[in-house]
């Protein structure tokens, strides 16, 4: 074994340009893969944090559309363990009153400490403006919605519920939540205002809302949420049921990535075993002579096998730094007019250490027909044919 | 005293479609310690022979005995092994590892044997080294010495496991006459105070006698055996 890997390690430091070429050849393929992957990951997750970043990912309502349900309270303590950022919310289609004119508006109530978490309100609104206080009137506007109607900071305008009750309410901010169906039609509250227009009592939401760390398990956990609360009355909405055109574009995204990357794995292992079985053809007189020395078949395997590990092991350390270089260069130079980069990279060192592990098996897998070729190698052969 | 080796009635046949027999039945005895020639034109079967008893090649029938033990139906570690501890091989072309030193290809036996490098074997192979007249060169690499020097140093590669077999073909045929000359008196010199046997192919006649034993072969058959112990 010693002795394999003496020899793996003195044939390959006494060919270093053929030695530098392969390892380079792997660094490439790896330094690629290792881009493709990060790029990928990073346009998944900026992709993910645009679109669900700030919304629900599991939403536990009424059973029956647009009512209220009881007893939110208990729901909410039992599950805050289960999920970091919950919150409730009272929400229904409302109208504004301005000048002579009637709109039609989202008024969404919530309990503003905890659905910041959420939404980050506080991130969003606009110069000039703040969160309403809990138990006033005050509300936050979508951007469109003032521009539409001219409204500004500090207007006092009423509100029509669907029952017809009219309550004044006072705007204190703008926000721009990127999202043009929001920015046009939500008006934020505390739950108090909301409760009053509404006419709801005070045990009542119409929905509790909550982010979770890995938005890919919503499915189970909301499962899991349902079976533990256990009532009849509530249904829970997970956001991959809602949004199954972007899930299919993800998993797309992340197939044609990975197949990227398997093929140039693939090529990584090819060349590699293109190069060593040539080197084996290179080596048969030092193979052929060690075998009438008395070196047994297995030694004489071990020896190609011990050039692709050491290979793989350059190769890979060297393209691990290729692929950070890339990641740095593209994160430097491809860049949004505003400066920010084109695609956020996320460095992830997990990735990157399993990208090395990849060159060290698969160059090791790639030495594996040069291995036998040398283990058949009879001593004879070269001998008489020199 | 038994014989080191022992062949009997062997012979070697080349290729399936078109049979070519290059030896006919041959039989051989060889002597511990003795000093045999091998002559014979090219062609004739004597290399086919010699790796034959080396083990490297294994004959169509007949059987081979090395150092008391059948070799023809061993398994190839089984010979390796064999090969590693019991004979030493010294080829025409050197066979030096050129990735190696002098110094390393003659210990490249002992390191396939398995066996821990100590200070004894490091005294053993500089004392080799010594003895075929290379400590000057002993850490260059093969690959930058002479003709003569690579030999001596595939001569001390033979050596270097105390084989009691060493089996030289044409060790000189690359080499000038002086230096062919000092090759054969170091064999000898070996045979003599290490008591190891040889058996040498060569195409001169005038090394030829100054073995012990010259066998001629021609056409695959021992042709001539001329033993002067």
């Amino acid at each position: 074994m010693k002795l394999a890997f003496r020899i793996a390690l003195r044939f390959l430091s006494s060919n270093k340009g053929q030695t530098f070429l392969i390892t380079l050849g792997i660094a490439i393929g790896i330094s690629v893969q290792i881009f493709i992957g990060s790029l990928i990951e990073g346009l998944q997750i900026s992709l993910l944090d645009t679109t669900i970043g700030r919304s629900s990912h599991i939403t536990i309502a009424a059973s029956e559309k647009n009512e209220p349900f009881n007893d939110y309270e208990a729901v909410l303590n039992q599950l805050s363990n289960q999920v970091e950022k919950m919150t409730p919310t009272l929400t229904g289609g409302a109208f504004i009153k301005t000048d002579d004119k009637t709109n039609q508006i989202l008024l969404r109530g919530f309990d503003l400490a905890s659905a910041d978490q959420i939404y980050r309100f506080s991130e969003a609104v606009l110069e000039g403006g703040r969160l309403p206080a809990p138990g006033t009137n005050e509300v936050l506007m979508g951007v469109t919605l003032s521009e539409d109607y001219n409204i500004e900071i500090g207007d006092t305008l009423e509100i029509l519920s669907p029952a017809g009750q009219l309550t004044e309410i006072k705007v204190v901010g703008f926000f721009d939540l990127e999202v043009a169906a929001i920015n046009a039609s939500w008006v934020v509250s505390g739950l108090d205002l909301s409760r009053t227009v509404f006419d709801f009592d005070e045990n009542q939401v119409t929905a509790l809302e909550s982010q979770i760390e890995e938005p890919f398990d919503s499915d189970l956990i909301a499962t899991q949420m349902q079976t533990d609360v256990n009532r009849e009355d509530l249904r829970f909405d997970d956001w991959k049921a809602q949004n199954e055109a972007l899930l299919s574009g993800l998993s797309g995204q992340s197939t044609s990535s990975l197949m990227i990357q398997v093929f140039v794995v693939i090529s990584v292992v090819l060349g590699i075993a293109s190069v060593l079985a040539i080197s084996v053809l290179q080596k048969s007189r030092q193979i052929g002579i060690l075998k009438a020395m008395g070196i047994n078949d297995r030694t004489s395997s071990l020896v190609f096998l011990f050039q692709g590990f050491l290979l793989g092991i350059l190769g890979g350390l060297l393209g691990i730094l290729f692929g950070l270089g890339l990641l740095v260069v593209f994160s430097k130079f491809a860049l949004n007019p505003d400066g920010t980069p084109v695609v956020p990279i996320f460095i992830n060192y997990r990735f990157m250490m399993l990208s090395g592990l990849i060159a060290v098996v698969s160059s090791t897998f790639a030495s594996i027909i040069p291995a036998l070729k040398s283990r058949k190698l009879s001593p004879i052969e070269v001998i008489k044919n020199g | 005293m038994g014989n080191i080796i022992n062949l009997s009635k062997v012979s070697k046949i080349y290729g399936t479609a078109v049979k070519t027999q290059v030896l006919y039945d041959v039989d051989l005895a060889i002597k511990p310690k003795s000093f045999n020639g091998i002559i014979g034109a090219s062609g004739s079967g004597k290399s086919t022979l010699l790796n034959i008893v080396g083990t490297l090649d294994r004959p169509t029938f007949g059987e081979v005995e090395i150092n008391g033990i059948r070799t023809d139906q061993m398994k190839k570690n089984d010979l390796a092994k064999l090969r590693n501890e019991t004979i030493g091989f010294i080829f025409q072309f050197h066979y030096l590892l050129p990735e190696f030193t002098a110094f390393e290809n003659v210990l490249m036996p002992h390191f396939i044997k398995g066996q821990k490098f100590d200070k004894r074997m490091n005294d053993r192979a500089h004392e080799l080294m010594e003895l075929v007249g290379l400590s000057k060169v002993k850490n260059n690499l093969a690959g930058n010495m002479s003709g003569g020097q690579q030999q001596r140093t595939a001569i001390a590669r033979a050596l270097i496991n105390n084989p009691r077999i060493i089996l030289a073909d044409e060790p000189t045929g690359n080499l000038d006459s002086e230096t062919t000359e000092v090759i054969y008196d170091l064999l000898r010199d070996i045979n003599k105070k290490l008591e190891t046997t040889f058996v040498i192919i060569t195409h001169d006649r005038r090394i030829a006698e100054k073995t012990d034993r010259i066998i001629e072969i021609k056409d695959g058959r021992i042709y001539n055996d001329f033993s002067r112990i």
